[in-house]
């Protein structure tokens, strides 16, 4: 961390050529014109073969386990874990490349499949390859997904892949970006979360799924090329490689940027064209993250261990600004009521709690009373009774909102605010019908 | 060496008995569903007096067919007992009985065995217990000939059409709390999304 | 005697109809919703009948008898009938949304 005690951002001294972006182009690229083909092939060299008999593969799956690369989607699972439950899983299994994104503060899988989509499809299919699966399936979200098919009929057009490759379009709404949901989703089901685990399937055909963010698979494409070693002179010793990160809110320019873990946050916010006002609070990791005060995030490096002190993880790698003049419980109300109309809707206590914990929240927002009691049993009482972890991630962040915004929760009990602004900062979609 | 007599007043009897016992049972499935419950009886004892009754009914309605088998006034066949509708004897009316009681029968089996066949398959059998009650009442009017005639028995048979009709009627006009099914995001219009 | 076990509930499945809470006050209670909650940790000896009998009396068949396994999760969690058969099996890792 020397290089930041002076209290300047700069940047890490690299080795030739491990240096950063991996993923994202090198200059400040156009996102709506990807690398075609040719142009993949020219910066980062042919596919890497990943197939061949069961030693090799075990062996390549050994060099992803030295590389230390976790789950890029928010769980940070080790992918060499899953790499090799599923090569020695007894039925062939699908590669599933989880780019639906359906958290709306996060935009750096669209924007990594709209600039760098032969990235994803390489690591898709060595991915399949390493596990023996008989496809690769993407699943983008509805603005990347013509990008995404556009390069996929290249590949297939130039026979460029030894499995098939199969592109869709991802559905709407929070809870379908669910690791199970997206397998049921590509499995001609519904895309809402069927129980852990993941499985795709209909009578009699039923194998395992792999499901793995298309950051991830990136990554892959180029440990695959360049090996672990290359992998880890980014980043930490704990957390390697590069990772990509949405900043938003109340910065310059909001985006998504290729850092490496253990940044401090000021310096993302550097990088983001700095703040654009005081700010008041940070929500880390995405709408299932951990509100942060401001003050008590900006000096920690922006890692698992670096986030510790607040009880925060990259996670999802989103990184939301709320300034100072805004309302910090309003906007938590809003977050709240949005996961909870996002609720695939198939479980008791997900629907009903977090609608509970919701109304009690905009009750409190608009100047009427809290009953925290009542919110904290309903924050314990939804933690893992659903099907899947939706009702878990959103009372993590409510549970932080109420430790963060304490203060300004008895401000509005006496019938008071302090913010300036009621102007609603972090965006929340429609959720699907 | 069963006297006939007998065998007639045991099989008309045991209908009669069937009748009231099959209304029961069905406002018992509805109670169980709606959620009727009171101190003394929780949900669970509705549920399980709704079991017993069934069970119990089933095995009274073996005797039923028994005993109009048996006896020898009327031919009517015992493959008129298991399929609808052959039976030489007062044809629709038996038939309406035998209709009543294969759908009976698999409403029985199906819930014997729903643990193996999973809720949706069990929920779909289950519900031609709807069938079944109106073709036993169907069975019960043009079987029952003179005995209709007589107070009780009336009393017994509009007695039971009332019960039934109340608790269908609740059945239908009640809101029950759902739990929302399965909410799937908007599928994709664009042309590579299959569907 | 049986091997110990515990009670799992499908959450997909369950309606909060409150069966199971009336038979088994001691191992489940209701939600502010009426959906139940199961007591962490193996049933004792004595309401094994009971835990049997509350998984057949479920009106949604969402009760589930299981034998205690190492990493079975704390909150009696189980699979939905449709994806009953694990495929996979990580040895680590608490899944968090997301991944």
């Amino acid at each position: 961390m020397t290089r930041y005690e002076t209290g300047l951002c700069l940047p890490a001294p690299h080795r030739a050529g491990t240096a950063l972006p991996r993923l994202l182009p090198g200059a400040p690229a156009d996102v709506t014109s990807p690398a075609s083909l040719r142009a993949h092939l020219r910066r980062h060299g042919p596919r890497p073969s990943c197939g061949g008999d069961r030693a090799h593969r075990q062996r390549l799956i050994d060099e992803v386990e030295r590389s230390h690369l976790t789950g890029r989607g928010g769980a940070a699972f080790p992918a060499a874990v899953k790499l090799r439950a599923l090569a020695a899983a007894p039925r062939i299994p699908v590669v599933i490349a989880n780019g639906v994104e359906g958290e709306p503060a996060s935009a750096k899988d669209k924007v990594l499949l709209m600039s760098a989509p032969h990235l994803v499809l390489d690591g898709a299919v060595c991915a399949a390859e390493l596990t023996g699966a008989g496809e690769a399936v993407i699943v983008a979200h509805e603005a990347a997904w013509e990008t995404v098919r556009i390069a996929a009929a290249e590949r297939r057009a130039a026979d460029y892949d030894p499995v098939p490759v199969r592109v869709l379009a991802a559905a709407a709404g929070f809870t379908a970006g669910e690791a199970s949901a997206v397998v049921h989703w590509a499995g001609r089901g519904a895309p809402v979360p069927t129980g852990r685990p993941p499985r795709l399937g209909g009578p009699g055909r039923r194998p395992a799924a792999l499901v793995s963010n298309v950051e991830t698979l990136a990554h892959l494409a180029l440990i695959m090329r360049h090996g672990a070693s290359w992998f880890r002179a980014a980043g930490t010793p704990a957390e390697p490689g590069s990772m990509l990160v949405t900043i938003l809110g109340e910065v310059r320019y909001p985006g998504v940027y290729e850092i490496e873990p253990g940044t401090p946050v000021s310096c993302l916010l550097e990088l983001a064209g700095g703040t654009t006002a005081e700010p008041g609070a940070l929500l880390i990791g995405g709408y299932f993250g951990t509100w942060a005060a401001a003050a008590d995030a900006l000096p920690l490096p922006f890692s698992a261990a670096g986030l510790s002190p607040v009880g925060a993880v990259p996670g999802a790698g989103v990184l939301a600004v709320l300034p100072a003049r805004a309302c910090g419980l309003a906007e938590t109300a809003r977050l709240t009521r949005y996961l909870a109309d996002s609720s695939a809707g198939q479980c008791g206590p997900c629907i009903f709690g977090l609608g509970a914990i919701a109304r009690e929240l905009e009750q409190a927002a608009a100047l009427g009373g809290c009953d925290l009691p009542a919110v904290r049993r309903w924050l314990r009482d939804v933690t893992g009774r659903g099907a899947c972890r939706h009702p878990d991630g959103t009372a993590l962040m409510v549970a932080s909102a109420l430790r963060v915004f304490r203060a300004e929760i008895t401000l509005h009990e006496r019938g008071r605010c302090s913010a300036i602004s009621s102007a609603a900062v972090l965006p929340v979609r429609e959720p699907a019908p | 060496m069963a006297n006939p007599q007998w065998l007639w007043f045991l099989s008309r009897g045991s209908g009669i008995v069937l009748l009231v016992l099959f209304t029961a049972v069905m406002a018992l499935g509805i109670a169980v569903r709606l959620g009727w419950a009171s101190r003394r009886w929780p949900r669970f004892a509705v549920a399980e007096l709704h079991r017993a009754l069934a069970l119990f009914a089933v095995a009274l309605l073996g005797l039923h067919v028994v005993t109009a088998l048996a006896d020898p006034y009327v031919t009517i066949g015992w493959t008129a007992t298991v399929l609808p509708f052959l039976s030489p004897y007062r044809t629709a009316a038996i038939g309406l009985g035998t209709l009543a009681a294969d759908l009976g029968a698999a409403v029985l089996l199906t819930s014997v065995l729903r643990h193996r066949l999973g809720f949706r398959a069990w929920r779909a059998v289950h519900w031609l217990a709807y069938l079944a009650w109106p073709a036993a009442f169907g069975h019960a009017l043009s079987a029952g000939g003179g005995d209709l005639h007589t107070g009780w028995v009336a009393a017994v048979i509009w007695g039971s059409a009332a019960v039934a009709a109340v608790t269908v009627t609740a059945r239908l006009a009640v809101r029950i709390r759902q739990v929302p099914g399965p909410r799937p995001g908007t599928p994709a219009k664009l042309p590579g999304a299959r569907r | 005697m049986t091997s110990p076990a515990r009670l799992a509930v499908d959450p997909i499945a369950c309606d909060g109809r409150g069966l199971c809470a009336e038979l088994l006050p001691g191992l489940i209670t209701l939600d502010d919703w009426g959906f139940p909650v199961i007591a962490r940790g193996d049933i004792p000896a004595s309401l094994q009948k009971e835990a049997a009998a509350v998984a057949r009396l479920c009106p949604r068949l969402a009760l589930r008898l299981e034998q205690a396994a190492p990493n079975s999760p704390d909150r009696g969690q189980i699979p939905p009938r449709r994806s009953s058969r694990l495929v996979l099996r990580p040895d680590t890792g608490v899944r968090r949304p997301g991944s």
